[in-house]
């Protein structure tokens, strides 16, 4: 019986390890090909926007930060509930990889947001809806990270961080729909809105590659993030048996 | 088997429990998330907070006046009124790249009962993003639907 | 070209948002990999310590 759970717990990251070294040199050259594409088109050939100007550019690198962040978010909730319901090793683990990279994306689109708020609004921050509660989705990657730091077994700690994960899942919804049941300083969707985007094709383009490329970026930096953290999973428990014999 | 079904059932009634308290607690805190208030509402005077609070709407076409000593003057409206708001540039900065008449705009200060005397200027744009030429081409066709026109 | 530095004038926003952007998706490719590579090696000395035993 305990043979055949250690068995369990084997197989299916080796399948994993298999299928991520297949899909891996594709993705990497797909986050290179549309970063590069994305770039030229965003910072070149687009054109300037007939209010904002230059600045506009900042939105290649906001809106794909912002929209990961909360695809980020989703993914790590999904994994959670996954790992909660099913107790499946490598939900876990895919979950816990996940965060730090969300993190990344939702500091990326504070930033981004501030140096573009700054001179078109007038302002680097303002409390209203939106920055507000992207500021709390940070929040919530940082808490479930701390909460991994926090336990020393990992079955505790993942049980843990799950619960906090799919608590803070509540904010996404929040975030997207901030700006419309609010007044906020922060301007309505442009792309996901009903009716089609009110983005002109010339800006709508590079926009989307971009957001393809940071995408691509995702997956190669999870599936990296992962197979890390099975190695440190398979050499703790060769510690384990080495202190044990 | 049965476990992984009562596990899901846990979930899934935690988050839908989750989900209800959540929509409750936005419900009753409701328009206190508003960043700022509407000409209309400050009008009324319900609700209008005695020290500094924020006021958004659409700077009236024609409204802007600027005097020698970089102080301006404007109205803001949102459709059914609107109120006249002050501002000094030299004690509180130049106003933003994006200021200008028909756009969104935020002025953070205090209402005395006549005026708004602001101590902060916000620019708020919209949600259009299109090249200079594609704006005038929509002008000039009549099609323009942006802020200028309410 | 002097135009697409400036940026209209705004380029100290402009370029700034890009280099925070590359500091972030490179630093988190660079911490990852050096985790991934640094538990590949122990894990490997490890195993090699394990054949030594055995032997």
């Amino acid at each position: 019986m305990k043979a055949m759970s250690r068995l369990h717990q084997f197989a299916n990251p080796m399948r994993f390890a298999r299928l991520s070294q297949a899909i891996l040199p594709w993705a990497i050259g797909l986050t290179v090909v549309l970063m590069a594409v994305g770039l030229y088109w965003g910072l070149v050939v687009s054109p300037v926007d007939y209010q904002q100007g230059d600045t506009v550019r900042i939105m290649y690198v906001h809106v794909p930060a912002a929209w990961m962040a909360m695809f980020t978010y989703v993914f790590m909730a999904a994994a959670s509930a996954a790992g909660l319901i099913w107790r499946h090793p490598l939900a876990d683990i895919a979950a816990k990889s996940a965060a730090p990279i969300g993190a990344g994306f939702t500091f990326l689109a504070l930033v981004t947001g501030a140096l573009w708020g700054q001179p078109m609004w007038g302002t680097w921050w303002v409390w209203d809806g939106r920055l507000t509660s992207v500021l709390i989705l940070f929040f919530l990657y940082l808490g479930y990270m701390a909460l991994w730091q926090a336990y020393d077994e990992p079955a505790k700690a993942s049980r843990a961080a799950a619960i906090l994960a799919l608590v803070g899942v509540v904010n996404v919804p929040i975030i997207h729909y901030s700006v419309e049941w609010w007044n906020t300083l922060h301007q309505p969707a442009s792309v996901l809105k009903i009716g089609g985007p009110s983005i002109d094709p010339s800006m709508l383009w590079p926009l989307l590659i971009m957001a393809l490329a940071f995408n691509a970026y995702f997956v190669v930096v999870l599936l990296w993030r992962m197979r890390s953290e099975i190695l440190a999973r398979r050499i703790h428990i060769v510690l384990m048996q080495r202190a044990a014999s | 088997m049965k476990r992984k079904h009562q596990r899901a059932l846990f979930v899934g009634a935690g988050l839908a429990v989750l989900a209800l308290a959540t929509t409750l607690v936005l419900n009753s805190l409701g328009q206190s998330l508003n960043y700022f208030l509407m000409p209309t509402e400050v009008l009324a005077g319900e609700d209008v907070p005695q020290g500094t609070f924020q006021l958004g709407g659409l700077v009236s076409d024609g409204s802007f006046e600027a005097d020698d000593e970089m102080g301006v003057s404007f109205q803001v409206e949102d459709g059914s009124s609107s109120l006249s708001v002050v501002y000094d540039q030299v004690a509180h900065g130049l106003l933003p790249d994006l200021f200008r008449e028909g756009q969104g705009v935020i002025v953070e200060g205090q209402w005395d009962g006549s005026q708004f005397v602001a101590s902060r200027v916000l620019a708020k744009h919209d949600e259009n993003y299109m090249p200079p030429e594609v704006a005038e081409g929509l002008k000039e066709m009549g099609e323009w639907r942006g802020e200028e026109t309410p | 070209m002097s135009g697409f530095f400036e940026m209209g004038g705004y380029e100290a926003y402009v370029w700034s948002s890009y280099a925070m952007a590359a500091i972030v998706l490179v630093g988190l490719v660079v911490v990852s990999l050096r985790s991934l590579r640094a538990r590949e090696a122990q894990l490997k000395a490890l195993e090699e310590d394990q054949k030594g035993d055995a032997s």
